[in-house]
């Protein structure tokens, strides 16, 4: 009993953590509509910072304290900078650019990190005062946690009287539950954003700030902070702060009993399978309101012109003539990077077909991609398939869970289904990550080679191209054919699609296996080329990586999902190659697209032909 | 013999928190007739079109179609049935040409939605320029729907809710916004279409010229209860109707 | 179109910009294609390690000692005639891009040979890319025992002693205790769950009534160390043995601290004495606690001295045990080109097979049956030292590789079982 009253505190007191974070997350995601990548970032930042200033300030033991004010100050400050520089460039923005563009801050302010402290992990120093225990039940208990759990509750009251006792409050649960009303009340909107932004970024500094005394501080606190966040921001309702006390009490709680009861392949998987089944039965959450969304025109993408590129007739022969006439004369290593281009070509340009043409703005491609891998692994290793019929099958293991995950997907929209998407892919990363038996778990599948009649590179490039010309030439028909057209008209109007008999959920579940299929065919190139398949493959990072090549090509283009696989890859390999800091120059590439490039850069030359040609009569 | 009626409402009832939007309509269209819904701002004229066409759900009440009940059905099975509509605001697909637009709702209707494979580009598109010459828009064919002008825009809606060849078209404000002379031909061009098919037609509009040239009966909705139902001169002279609007503007 | 805030103008001037930008860049990618002809071409090493990501706090001391090594070779009129140069490349930790970085390597830049990794599955991976490609790989510091012997191949060889040999040393030792009641918390993670399933097989074999309290496995890199050590105190073992490295083992310590769980029951840490384990967490590190690591500043080897100094001079630090793993390895890979007389691949493994090298902790070998080097460990418990600010190993031994290691039979049967 006592045990578990002092893991009830335990969990208690990482909730108010989670707590922080995710109501600023929440509140930031209210007023702004932006789903804030960087949350996560600032929250590092300001851990590492504090930990800096608590041997930089000449106050004795007093330095930790004012170190954990300033902190966050200094983060909330520097949110202020980023969200008037950049964010307010791209409110009115389609979501996919929202958040790749809080996506590039994640990377600039990650090799920043690694630029000013290092990447070795460090701690904080304990807080003069509270460092002891007490002891509760006859278990220690640390005096921090303690006082932790008696200050979460107080913020939550002040942020409770600051939401509803001050007309900023006021305005902030206005512009939540009614952005247009706002403008009409005549305030300015900017500085509400600017102020909210700031002080959702404060509270996530103020987290960090307050966790370095208890954990490690490493380079990668941000990615986990703020998955979790997410999760907790989901469960409780974004927009709704008190949802954020629910959801992370709930999160904090499972957690701390998860540990005892639950078996550990469980853990991994838990609060997403949470998340996905709060997703499904009640889309905006404990403590959220159910709200039409006010989509941009176009849904989480933007509207886009055409769906297919118009190229001159001489640029896709040349294109052709080279990728069968070139390889056998480059270097064994450039055919693997174009069999890794073919790849990332179906992968990107499957997600073109549910993002840019179905406006379904998915964050969580990465697992068809993965699971179309896994298939070829697996029926090669488990089913003892030969070569060339484990890769044949596996799209349909991507296509099935596709069909699965699909199904509960397409009946949310905007910011809700990308969400679940992602769920649903962090699901199948933990499954894979922690089913040892089966899938091997992080130590993945190896020996997963081309059989011995195509294993030259050469020849295994030939069967790539065969394969991704077979796929991408079914992604470009489908685009054309009726089914492709009707399903931009769901993106441009869904209602006046459903008023011309159209059966949007079906539509777009097929879509979605569509894409899967696709998605697992790429997948299996990949699974060959490398010899070995990893539950990376369907990690965030990797769903992340397929919208940034979506990106770089230009949205609306399925041709554009091409270019931007290799743009991204020839990228990755150059800047990996000169520098340290690829993912700070990743990110400034990102940004600069975001804000430069909105139609990618396909979109882009499409543009310049054009008005060339008509420039020229 | 008593002619069935095409459309059928038995007491519908829909409210929006503690508004009773819609309270009780019951209405019976035969077939061919063209009838106007009027009333003033908030009467529940277009949440009672978003009833009959599945847009929302009604709380209570039965609506029945060529004797079929259709109420609880969503908006594609309805409109399959045979009953089509244009949008208050209007509702195109922005990034297609006026002609895929046309293209995308025969295919539509001829049960090809979902063929993944064949062209779009030749498929139903007799049919289609057809539709758009009959509109008057065969010139705008290969342009891109975002460029239209408002006008274009409701006739290029009207010609997509005809192509499944509907029995009813139910029509929110198909003239809101236009020039008044615009107005009185886009609704002539409506009329002559729907007669040219026996069709029947469910409209709300704004605009009493607009109404009373083109509207053989007309319903008065108010504070979600039908007031009034006759021919326009009966509608015209009924008191409780003119208490309505002339109180209303006094 | 583009989205209403984004000003049109601006927007494709800024396109402009930056549209050469990409064009150059990938030019310069291209241009890297025709290979660098020259008289006397270096001898070119891949070395792939963690510098991002989960693993990134121990790899940087490691690569300051490897580029020690390679300069002391250069400096000393390179190998064969040749210079020396080591390309590194980042992981990120993850498997899928080490063996891209082993293809771009190995296919692109034409490595002799690959070596490095720090993460066992890394490590695993990259194996397989050099059994499927017959390249020679020199694994630093994967632990994981199936690196050398359950997925050994003639084309891999490790330089650290692995989870069996320090799960061992350990064993060995923990055997003489008194304690019964043991717990176990470690990374669900090959590393984490090799160590344990190898130390507890030997315990049980030295002790057969030792009995199992409790055991723990959290997600790598996501722990959360409150809830697990309020679970521990509850069990009540006598002993708990920890797997936990990096961020997961800081983060737990320190709760562990705070709780009196390091009070309450005797602590057995693999790898847990090394500087990378003890400094971060300065005087919170736990005192009596059973260890294998490396006393760097206590060991009077004068060839030692002489490395922490180098170091020390180089790198600006203290070193860490991936430092010594570092300079050894690359030494090995030296000394095997010398008498190999050449970078073909199938001679540098006939030269590493039985090798022996001098290296600053005294001599060891590559085991010509399994690949694995008789490098040791040292095995002692740990101390707060108030004057360096942190914990250090005391009342230590070295055990050498060869006291812990399998016979050739039993890597054998290990082999066949694999299968």
């Amino acid at each position: 009993m006592a045990l578990l009253i002092v893991q009830l505190l335990t969990g208690l007191a990482n909730a108010m953590f989670l707590f922080l974070v995710a109501s600023g997350l929440s509140l930031i995601f209210g007023v702004t509509r932006i789903v804030n990548f960087a949350h996560g970032s600032f929250y590092m930042l300001a851990a590492y910072l504090a930990s800096t200033l608590v041997t930089a300030l000449p106050l004795g033991p007093s330095s930790f304290y004012a170190a954990v004010i300033l902190a966050p100050l200094g983060v909330a400050l520097l949110g202020g900078l980023i969200e008037v520089c950049l964010l307010r460039r791209i409110y009115r923005a389609p979501a996919l650019y929202q958040l790749l563009l809080t996506f590039a801050v994640v990377l600039v302010i990650g090799d920043a990190v690694k630029f000013f402290w290092g990447t070795e992990n460090r701690t904080g120093p304990s807080p003069p005062g509270l460092s002891g225990s007490v002891p509760i039940l006859g278990q220690l208990f640390p005096t921090y946690d303690l006082a932790i759990l008696l200050l979460g509750p107080l913020f939550a009251l002040s942020l409770w009287a600051m939401l509803h006792r001050t007309r900023w409050g006021i305005l902030i649960r206005a512009a939540t539950s009614d952005r247009e009303m706002v403008g009409a009340l005549g305030v300015n909107q900017t500085w509400l954003f600017t102020g909210v932004f700031v002080l959702g970024t404060w509270l996530a500094g103020l987290a960090g700030a307050l966790q370095m005394p208890r954990v490690a501080l490493t380079t990668v606190m941000d990615s986990t902070v703020i998955v979790e966040t997410f999760v907790v921001v989901v469960i409780g309702g974004m927009g709704s702060a008190f949802g954020a006390l629910l959801g992370a009490v709930l999160i904090g709680v499972l957690q701390a009993f998860g540990i005892l009861w639950l078996p550990r392949e469980f853990h991994l998987a838990i609060v997403f399978i949470l998340m996905a089944a709060v997703l499904i039965l009640r889309p905006w959450g404990l403590l959220g309101r159910p709200e039409a969304e006010t989509l941009p025109p176009g849904g989480a993408v933007g509207l886009g012109a055409g769906g297919r590129l118009r190229a001159p007739g001489w640029v896709w022969a040349g294109v052709l003539l080279m990728a069968v006439a070139l390889p056998p004369l480059l270097p064994a290593y450039y055919v693997w990077v174009l069999v890794e281009i073919l790849a990332l070509a179906l992968f990107a340009a499957s997600l073109q077909l549910l993002v840019g043409t179905g406006g379904m703005l998915s964050f969580g491609h990465a697992a068809y991609f993965g699971l179309g891998a896994y298939g070829a692994a697996l029926l090669m290793k488990r089913a003892a398939l030969p070569m060339p019929a484990a890769f044949a099958l596996a799209p349909l293991v991507a296509a099935a869970a596709a069909l699965l995950f699909g199904a509960f997907c397409v009946r949310l929209s905007g910011v809700y289904f990308a969400m679940l998407t992602l769920a649903f892919a962090q699901i199948a990363f933990a499954i894979v990550h922690q089913w040892y038996d089966f899938t091997g778990g992080d130590n993945g599948i190896l020996g997963v080679w081309p059989s011995a009649s195509l294993a030259t590179p050469v020849r295994y490039y030939t069967l790539a191209l065969l394969a991704a010309a077979v796929g991408l030439g079914f992604l470009w028909r489908v685009t054309g054919s009726p089914f492709g057209y009707t399903l931009r008209a769901a993106r441009d109007h869904p209602r006046r699609c459903q008023a011309i008999g159209v059966n949007l959920r079906a539509h777009r579940l097929l879509a979605f296996g569509v894409a899967g299929l696709c998605a697992g065919l790429g997948g299996a190139i990949f699974a060959f080329s490398k010899g070995s398949v990893f539950p990376d493959y369907l990690s965030m990072p990797m769903s992340v990586q397929s919208l940034v090549m979506v990106l770089i090509g230009g949205i609306h283009a399925l041709a554009g999902a091409s270019v931007g696989a290799a743009v991204y890859k020839l990228l990755d390999i150059v800047i990996t190659k000169y520098t340290g800091y690829w993912q700070a120059v990743l990110g400034g590439v990102l940004a600069c697209l975001v804000v430069a490039f909105p139609h990618g850069l396909v979109g882009f030359v499409q543009a310049r032909w054009t008005r060339m040609r008509t420039s020229l009569g | 013999m008593v002619e069935t009626p095409l459309l059928e409402v038995r007491d519908v009832w829909k409210a929006f928190g503690g508004v009773q939007a819609v309270a009780g309509v019951s209405l019976t269209l035969p077939r061919g007739e063209v009838r106007a819904l009027i009333g003033p701002n908030g009467a529940g004229k277009t949440t009672l079109l978003n009833l009959l066409t599945g847009q929302l759900a009604c709380d209570g009440g039965v609506v029945l179609f060529k004797r079929e009940r259709i109420s609880g059905l969503p908006p594609e099975r309805i409109w399959r049935r045979g009953i089509s509509r244009t949008f208050q605001v209007t509702a195109t697909f922005a990034s297609l040409t006026v002609l895929e637009n046309v293209q995308v709702a025969i295919l539509s209707h001829q049960g090809r939605s979902r063929d993944l494979f064949s062209r779009t580009g030749r498929l139903a598109r007799e049919a289609a320029l057809d539709f758009l010459k009959r509109v008057g828009l065969e010139d705008q064919a290969e342009n891109v729907c975002a460029s239209l002008s408002f006008g274009d825009l409701k006739r290029l809606e009207l010609a997509i809710a005809l192509a499944n060849e509907p029995e009813l078209l139910v029509l929110d404000e198909p003239t809101a916004g236009m020039a008044p002379q615009e107005r009185m031909d886009l609704m002539a061009l409506a009329v002559t279409i729907v007669r040219d098919r026996a069709v029947s037609v469910l409209f709300t509009e704004h605009d009493m010229d607009v109404v009373f040239a083109a509207a053989e009966r007309i319903m008065v909705l108010h504070q979600g209860r039908v007031i009034a139902e006759g021919t326009p001169r009966a509608v015209r002279d009924d008191p409780q109707v003119q208490a309505i609007y002339l109180g209303g503007l006094g | 179109m583009r989205y209403p805030l984004s000003r049109p103008n601006r927007s494709g001037k800024l396109a402009l910009a930056i549209g050469p930008v990409l064009v150059a860049l990938v030019v310069v990618w291209l241009l890297g294609i025709p290979s660098r002809a020259g008289a006397q071409p270096p001898i070119r090493i891949g070395e792939i390690n963690s510098y991002t990501g989960i693993a990134a706090g121990f790899t940087l001391p490691y690569r300051q000692a490897v580029e020690m090594a390679v300069e002391e070779v250069n400096a000393g009129g390179g190998l064969l005639g040749r210079r020396v140069e080591v390309l590194f490349r980042d992981d990120k930790g993850n498997p899928a891009d080490a063996v891209t970085h082993a293809q771009e390597l190995v296919f692109g830049e034409k490595v002799a040979l690959l070596a490095g990794t720090f993460l066992s599955n890394v490590g695993l991976a990259v194996s397989d890319f050099a059994r499927q490609n017959k390249v020679l790989f020199v694994a630093a510091e994967p632990l994981s025992e199936a690196v050398t012997w359950s997925q050994g191949h003639r084309h891999i060889f490790r330089v650290r002693p692995n989870t069996h040999s320090q799960g061992r040393m350990l064993a060995e030792r923990a055997a003489r205790l008194p304690y019964k009641r043991w717990a176990v918390i470690g990374p669900n993670y090959e590393y984490g769950r090799r160590a344990w399933e190898t130390f507890w097989a030997r315990l049980k074999e030295l002790k057969p009534d030792v009995q199992l309290a409790g055991e723990h496995w959290p997600t790598l890199g996501k722990i959360e160390p409150s809830g697990y050590v309020t679970a521990l105190l509850s069990q009540q073992p006598q002993a708990i043995y920890v797997s936990l490295f990096g961020s997961d083992w800081i983060a737990f310590a320190r709760e562990a601290g705070k709780r009196g769980l390091f009070q309450k029951a005797f602590f057995v840490g693999i790898l847990l004495g090394e500087p990378e384990y003890m400094e971060p967490l300065k005087l919170e590190a736990p005192e009596g606690m059973l260890v294998t690591g490396y006393p760097w500043y206590d060991i009077q080897r004068p060839a030692h001295k002489e490395f922490v100094a180098k170091f020390q001079k180089k790198a600006d630090r203290t070193p860490v045990v991936g430092s010594l793993v570092g300079y050894v390895t690359f030494l090995s890979i030296f000394e095997a080109i010398r008498k190999a007389g050449s970078t073909e691949t199938e001679k540098m493994v006939a030269a590493l097979e039985g090798l022996k090298i001098e290296t600053p902790i005294g001599p060891i070998s590559f085991r010509p049956f399994d690949h694995q080097s008789t490098m040791g460990a040292w095995v002692g418990t740990t101390k707060l030292d108030p004057r360096r600010g942190g914990g250090v190993m005391v009342n230590w031994e070295y055990v050498p590789g060869e006291k812990v290691l399998p016979s050739e039979a039993e890597v054998r049967k290990m082999r066949e079982a694999a299968k």
